[in-house]
């Protein structure tokens, strides 16, 4: 592996290849902060300058930048205007945003820049030593696997059920799931739903549908109540720096969330968006009763867990496409790609034919994580001065953006009235004070929970699969725990806090 | 009855009409081959309807929570304090977003978000016309330059008479 390395070393650590580094950091960061402009389609975007460059390890070392960099600029929308423009930043808006609320946008923002390289170069490292065995435990999850692993991605809105929510969190799960059966059935590309509507043929977007639950009515709400926006608009942006005390909560969790992160990452089609949903549900269930109540209203640990956990996702999805050759995300598909079109071919051979190529990308994955924390972290303060823009033009430009980040995955003026609509209707729910976040996990997640589910029973003519196939009924199981836990723990506290008072009465 | 149960009952309503397109609409459009599939494209709207109804019913029926004093603070939103705020103001950016909407292919790209965060602006209070106009001229066209030119995903810029 030493050998490895110093080859790695020598190809990456050249004036050429660290200049690619860094302009990927900084096209992907900037690209990224647009909502509606996820990862995907920036590396798109940049596969004929990849491939202009000529050099396969050039290429790959600009585009993995990319990639970090558009994972970190999305995470900013998230965080500064609710208005998450990538599946795996909508768990980083859950307490990223009421950060910003509070006047702690900077912080926020800093967390992130570290918890997104904490999680990258811990990953990396498993990475570099997990890489060749992992691969084979990765074919070992089949679609059953997967249903139940969306089932305990799906746990995750145990977190958003609190006291007397339960049902308002199920029935937006509910919704959710609802709303992501519009379009192509499950294994038959059967249109339903649609009302003979040929937009909604391919079902609704998720960016529309992101933006229509958390940015659009978070900005109606600024409008009609400028007292809320008063507090961040007055308020300076203070406190950068995080404390030792607050380096000492969110180390742990970084810690967990980049293993558990990466392991998830290395599962080919589960990927950031389940990695991120995930931990944050499980550090919720880890954090103490005080903790668990700052969930959802600006915990430093609901932020760490999922900026953490997608980025070391990212960087476990690497793991099946340099050692099997099989792309798990669209991303990672869209690299394929250009790395057939350099003429590498990823797989099993790739380390022993090619191992400069391999080396070196392993070593650009942890400079760009240092680029990017490098530059950023000096970048967070004029970030952050977005918020401090005067209200009557940050607003129509919020507005503005969440409509172009519809707008542009579809080039489909339907999708901006059906933005409209929802958001609409998001905002009536949220007078109503049912959490909108289900909605959306439901919505991520149904679809191919329902994919799996069906591919699962058609391989095993039925229900035998989880009873043949001890992962599924284990991970079933952890679901069943994840959600019963919470609500058992509850239950217990409210006993306990009952017999005292009894006994407070008796005296 | 509070908004949540009327939003309930709206949803349990959904459900009753989504099952009915589940149950009885679907299954004879299927190709003969489909339905020898353990799972058909309708199986899982079932299963969404009927757990969707119980859910449905369980939020209209249970007694809601009652709310802690002290728990109201000045940024939360509450449907009972509506009349508090501005509401013409949403409502008409409302309908500035539907007219952008529908105008965004006719009038162009460029045109019509100028519009937009001009009237926008205005609608919130803004009357510094002289600031507002060129800093809603030089976003759009930078939003428009990076994205058609650099990212090269088309906008229509122009009307699309031209």
């Amino acid at each position: 592996m030493l050998e490895g390395i110093l080859i790695g070393l020598s190809t990456a650590v050249t004036p050429f290849n660290l200049m690619m580094v860094v302009a990927g950091c900084v096209i992907g960061t900037l690209i990224g902060m647009l909502p509606g402009l996820g990862p995907m389609s920036i590396i798109a975007i940049m596969i004929p300058v990849a491939i202009g460059i000529g050099d396969p390890t050039s290429a790959l070392i600009l585009l993995s930048g990319v990639y970090y960099g558009a994972i970190f600029g999305g995470s900013t929308s998230s965080i500064l205007l609710n208005a998450p423009g990538v599946a795996g930043t909508v768990a980083t808006a859950f307490d990223g945003y009421p950060m910003a609320q509070k006047g702690m946008a900077g912080k926020a923002l800093t967390i992130a820049a570290i918890s997104s390289f904490a999680g990258g170069s811990l990953a990396t490292v498993l990475l570099m030593i997990f890489a060749p065995a992992l691969s084979s435990v990765a074919l070992l999850f089949h679609s059953a696997e997967y249903f139940a692993l969306m089932v305990v991605g799906l746990s995750a809105i145990a977190a958003f059920a609190g006291s007397g929510q339960v049902g308002k969190a199920l029935m937006m799960t509910i919704l959710g799931l609802i709303l992501g059966t519009v379009g192509e059935g499950a294994l038959s590309s059967t249109p339903r739903f649609t009302f003979g509507i040929l937009d909604l043929q391919s079902g609704f977007s998720f960016i529309t549908l992101a933006m229509a639950m958390f940015a659009l009515p978070e900005a109606l709400f600024l409008v009609m109540n400028p007292a809320r926006s008063a507090e961040q608009g007055s308020g300076k942006i203070t406190g950068l720096r995080i404390s030792r005390q607050e380096a000492r909560t969110i180390a742990p969790v970084i810690g967990r969330q980049s293993v558990q992160g990466f392991f998830i990452g290395v599962l080919p089609g589960a990927g950031a968006t389940i990695a991120s949903f995930l931990g944050y549900a499980v550090e919720r269930n880890l954090a103490t009763k005080e903790e668990q109540a700052e969930f959802g209203k600006g915990s430093i640990k609901g932020l760490a867990a999922p900026e953490t956990a997608n980025n070391a996702a990212c960087t476990g999805s690497f793991v099946p496409l340099l050692t099997l050759g099989i792309p798990g995300s669209g991303t990672t598909a869209i690299l394929l790609g250009a790395l057939i079109a350099l003429n590498v071919t990823p797989g099993p051979r790739l380390m022993t034919d090619e191992p400069d190529v391999f080396w070196a990308v392993i070593i650009a994955m942890y400079i760009g994580n240092l680029v990017l924390l490098i530059l950023n972290l000096p970048l967070i303060p004029y970030i952050a001065k977005i918020l401090a823009v005067p209200r009557n033009y940050l607003i129509p430009f919020i507005l503005f953006f969440t409509l172009m980040g519809s707008y542009i995955g579809q080039n489909n003026s339907t999708e901006l009235l059906i933005l409209v609509g929802f958001g609409v209707c998001a905002t009536i729910l949220r007078f109503a004070n049912y959490p909108l976040a289900p909605l959306l996990i439901g919505f991520i997640l149904g679809t191919m929970l329902e994919d799996n589910f069906a591919r699962a029973m058609q391989l095993y003519r039925g229900f035998g699969f989880l009873l043949e196939r001890p992962m599924t009924l284990a991970l079933l199981a952890l679901a069943a725990i994840l959600v019963v836990l919470p609500s058992y723990r509850a239950m217990r506290a409210r006993r306990r806090a009952m017999r005292e008072q009894g006994v407070a009465e008796g005296d | 009855m509070a908004l949540d149960r009327w939003i309930a009952l709206v949803f349990v309503a959904l459900c009753c009409v989504y099952g009915y397109a589940a149950f009885f609409t679907m299954d004879h459009l299927l190709p003969p081959i489909l339905q020898r599939n353990p799972v058909w494209p309708s199986t899982f709207p079932k299963i969404l309807a009927i757990f969707g109804i119980g859910v449905g019913l369980m939020v209209l029926f249970t007694k809601a929570p009652e709310q802690k004093d002290g728990e109201a603070d000045e940024s939360a939103m509450t449907i009972a304090r509506l009349g508090e705020y501005h509401i013409g103001q949403a409502l008409a950016l409302i309908g500035l977003m539907i007219a952008y909407a529908l105008l965004l292919r006719p009038l162009g790209f460029l045109a019509s978000t100028i519009l937009f965060l001009t009237i926008g602006a205005a609608l919130l209070g803004e009357r510094k016309f002289y600031i507002l106009v060129p800093v809603a001229a030089i976003g759009t066209f930078g939003i428009w330059y990076l994205v058609q030119e650099v990212l090269g995903i088309f906008l229509r810029p122009l009307p699309s008479f031209f």
